[in-house]
């Protein structure tokens, strides 16, 4: 079957001149496939970082003590008022710069971590900052009167946090991370700059040998659309299964 | 002379599939006050919603002094023309004054002269005791206060037939009276009114007609002497007898 | 009891948000000069070779760089806005096919990813311009103004589309029952009062554009990041400015955004407590 999709493309390619190499060259579709799965994980490890990134800070902004929530505010406005790229270069070029690194087999300097993990790093503290001022808005939609009920019953604050807050703020909230993440999925195109191959790159390198630039764009767009799509869905069918009557009326 | 201003005639309605109006019919004489009672969710603030072609009916005809609701080729305009409507949520419109929301309609649909609008609005805003109050904004009024601007505003177009959904139910007890004696004077002075409502004492003074509705049809009407003292059907005794 | 106690004590008012200006700038200066007083103990620079000169030396070059930047978000987010409010009132038409359309294009727009759209007007877009007798060139930078501006479009409909859905629908009963047709009750009723609701998240997307315009960089616009990038040559490669001088482009858009995300956050609470 992918022998003739292949041959279907190429022979679409000999008529019309409409090249999607990466469906019948081999070397093409095998680095469009890595670059394809290189995105997945980046998103999937951006996603869940950012959210445990937004559940702990949105706890932090809830502490006693001030320097806990002076120091979340100050992450918070740092990582959203700045540019996401000029982020991963501060941290892919300067910060690991810093760091001690260790020599490859060619005897040039080579940093402990490498661009992968940085741009991770980079997107989930990008990401969480946002994360953490819509779960701040979520738990602040919850009267105060049901965490006075709570305490008076005698659950610490990070129990109160467990059971109570954060599953009521979850799906008070639900549409704005939804669309937080979305945006994560689309950003991580910007591992771009630091050479990380995933689709985007791994697509440039294709349409600078091949010259298919129209159709290399369609196959991108079609696919993020689709990720996005897919992401929607599941954080559509997430909210269903939470789904309390009543609850939001 | 009396001859009937609104005609209702087995009108139906339902609405996904479920009928909610099944088969109403009734008709209001010129000049006359006829007040529809009955428990919620029986079809009344549909019903006054059909009236004037909010909500389309799916059966039967409704004529307002001769023009048929349920026509295809209403001209909704010349209908909302000929009927008012004062609603339980005011919804009066907030970047608005008092003054510009009653002239808004008089100047954009009618489209009559500034000045002849603006004269008028203030004429309304007074009948309606609400002198002074011309330059303030729905937010710094008091429910009762924006109640009578929504009825200054329904006027200003110088309707036939004016329609009041449950127009006291979200009021402070206080100030219901206030829009109460409102519409007092309005029928008072001849105009023909329809009104959903709560207020059987109202109903009882004021209006003419007292029909009451429950699940979607009219279970009896009457004169409010006939329909208070003497209910005929049970479930116009049970619903009198809990609410008086 | 006395378990209690700190509980009940501390959940007497919400703990309050900080919203000290001068703190954030602060750490962000203090990122800054941490990040270059290491590289200076690190490399034991002198003087005049310090990382602060050098960043001083520099910064008019990198100050008409951002000066780009800014002029690329102003364009894009102008551009963006009036095809947005257009988009907008095909999204909420009663006519099908206009409103299908304009989902359509709007969903395209909102999940593809800023970069790609920027790649493909830098790359696809003609570098001259023919409009009847009329020809002008089309700088990069340009492209990057319609490349964003597309994004901006989707957003914008998007928050039009979203007010006028959360107006009561007893403003649209009023204005039906007083005679107003359905254009005059978007005009004079609906939308003046939407209004105010959708300007928070509008002055958001604004903040986020401004942030989304160093990609242009990648695509060979001339802006702060690509001047960083000629600094860090023209400095022979030195590690030690790296980390100092994205720091520095860092706090130039911190400077600029954070009043705008502030300002946001001030009409959001005087809209909420109008209502």
């Amino acid at each position: 079957m992918i022998g003739a999709i292949a041959a279907w493309f190429s022979h679409l390619n000999d008529t019309t001149g409409i090249n999607f190499t990466i469906f019948y060259d081999p070397f093409d579709a095998s680095r469009f496939l890595q670059g394809f799965w290189l995105t997945l994980a980046l998103s999937g490890v951006t996603i869940l970082g950012s959210v445990a990134v937004g559940v702990i800070g949105a706890w932090g902004q809830g502490s006693p003590f001030m320097s806990l929530r002076a120091i979340v505010r100050v992450y918070v406005e740092l990582f959203r008022n700045t540019p996401p790229l000029v982020q991963i270069y501060f941290f892919y070029f300067g910060l690991s710069a810093l760091l001690p690194a260790g020599h490859n087999a060619f005897g040039m300097r080579q940093p402990l971590i490498g661009g992968f993990a940085w741009a991770c790093v980079s997107l989930i503290l990008f990401a969480g900052s946002f994360n953490v001022e819509i779960f701040r808005s979520g738990i602040e939609a919850i009267p105060v009167a049901t965490t006075e009920a709570a305490e008076s019953l005698g659950y610490t604050r990070l129990q109160t946090y467990r059971y109570i807050v954060l599953p009521l703020a979850l799906r008070i909230c639900l549409p704005a991370l939804t669309n937080n993440l979305v945006n994560l999925v689309k950003t991580t195109t910007l591992a771009y700059a630091i050479a990380v191959p995933e689709m985007l790159y791994v697509s440039n390198q294709i349409w600078s040998e091949s010259e298919n630039v129209p159709e290399m764009m369609v196959v991108l767009f079609v696919i993020y659309i689709a990720l996005v799509g897919v992401l929607v869905a599941a954080m559509h069918s997430w909210e269903r299964a939470l789904r309390v009557p009543g609850l939001g009326r | 002379m009396n001859d009937a201003l609104l005609v209702m005639e087995d009108v139906h309605k339902s609405f996904g599939g479920v009928e909610v109006i099944k088969g109403v019919s009734l008709s209001v004489a010129k000049g006359e006050v006829a007040c529809i009672i009955g428990p919620s969710g029986s079809g009344k603030s549909t019903l006054i919603r059909c009236i004037n072609a909010l909500v389309p009916i799916e059966r039967g005809s409704i004529r307002v002094d001769g023009i048929e609701v349920n026509d295809p080729k209403l001209d909704r305009l010349k209908l909302r023309r000929h009927v008012g409507m004062v609603f339980q949520q005011y919804n009066l419109f907030a970047h608005r004054t008092a003054l510009q929301n009653v002239m808004m309609a008089p100047l954009h649909v009618l489209k009559r002269p500034r000045a002849e609008v603006e004269a008028n609005a203030r004429a309304l805003l007074q009948k309606v005791r609400l002198a002074g109050k011309e330059n303030a904004y729905p937010g710094e009024l008091s429910g009762g206060q924006q109640q009578r601007v929504a009825i200054a505003r329904a006027l200003a177009m110088q309707p036939d037939l004016m329609l009041f959904d449950e127009v006291t139910a979200a009021l402070d007890p206080e100030t219901v009276g206030e829009v109460l004696v409102t519409i007092r004077q309005l029928a008072e002075e001849g105009m023909t009114c329809l009104l959903v409502t709560h207020e059987m004492g109202f109903a009882r003074e004021v209006g003419n007609h007292i029909y009451f509705t429950d699940g979607g049809v009219i279970v009896e009407h009457g004169s409010p002497r006939e329909f208070f003292s003497n209910p005929r059907d049970s479930r116009t005794k049970a619903f009198l007898s809990q609410i008086l | 009891m006395s378990r209690l106690m700190p509980v009940i004590l501390h959940n007497r008012a919400p703990a309050p948000a900080i919203t000290l200006r001068a703190w954030h700038g602060l750490a962000l200066g203090g990122l800054v000069l941490l990040s270059g007083a290491a590289a200076d103990a690190a490399t034991g620079a002198a003087a005049n070779t310090g990382v602060f000169m050098t960043l001083a030396r520099w910064t008019p070059l990198l100050l008409e760089g951002f000066a780009l930047n800014i002029l690329i978000s102003c364009l894009a987010m102008a551009i963006g806005t009036a095809l947005g409010i257009a988009l907008g009132l095909g999204l909420i038409s009663l006519f099908a096919p206009l409103r299908h359309a304009s989902w359509a294009v709007m969903q395209f727009f909102r999940n593809a990813p800023w970069l790609v759209l920027l790649f493909f007007m830098i790359l696809l877009l003609p570098y001259h311009l023919h409009i009847g007798p009329l020809a002008f060139a089309l700088p990069d930078w340009l492209k990057a103004v319609i490349g964003l501006a597309l994004p901006v479009m989707a957003n914008v409909a998007e928050i039009l589309r979203g007010g006028v859905q959360a107006m009561p629908a007893g403003q649209w009963e009023a204005g039906a029952s007083l005679g107003f047709t359905r254009a005059q009750q978007l005009w004079l009723i609906i939308l003046p009062q939407a209004f105010r609701q959708m300007l928070p998240p509008w002055m958001n997307l604004y903040a986020i554009l401004t942030t989304s315009t160093t990609l242009a960089s990648i695509v060979g616009v001339n802006d702060v990041v690509t001047r960083a990038g000629q600094v860090l040559a023209a400095e022979g490669g030195r590690t030690d400015l790296l980390a100092p001088i994205y720091g520095y482009v860092l706090l130039m858009f911190f400077i600029y955004t954070y009043p705008v995300a502030w300002g946001t956050r001030r009409l959001e609470q005087r809209v909420r407590v109008r209502r």
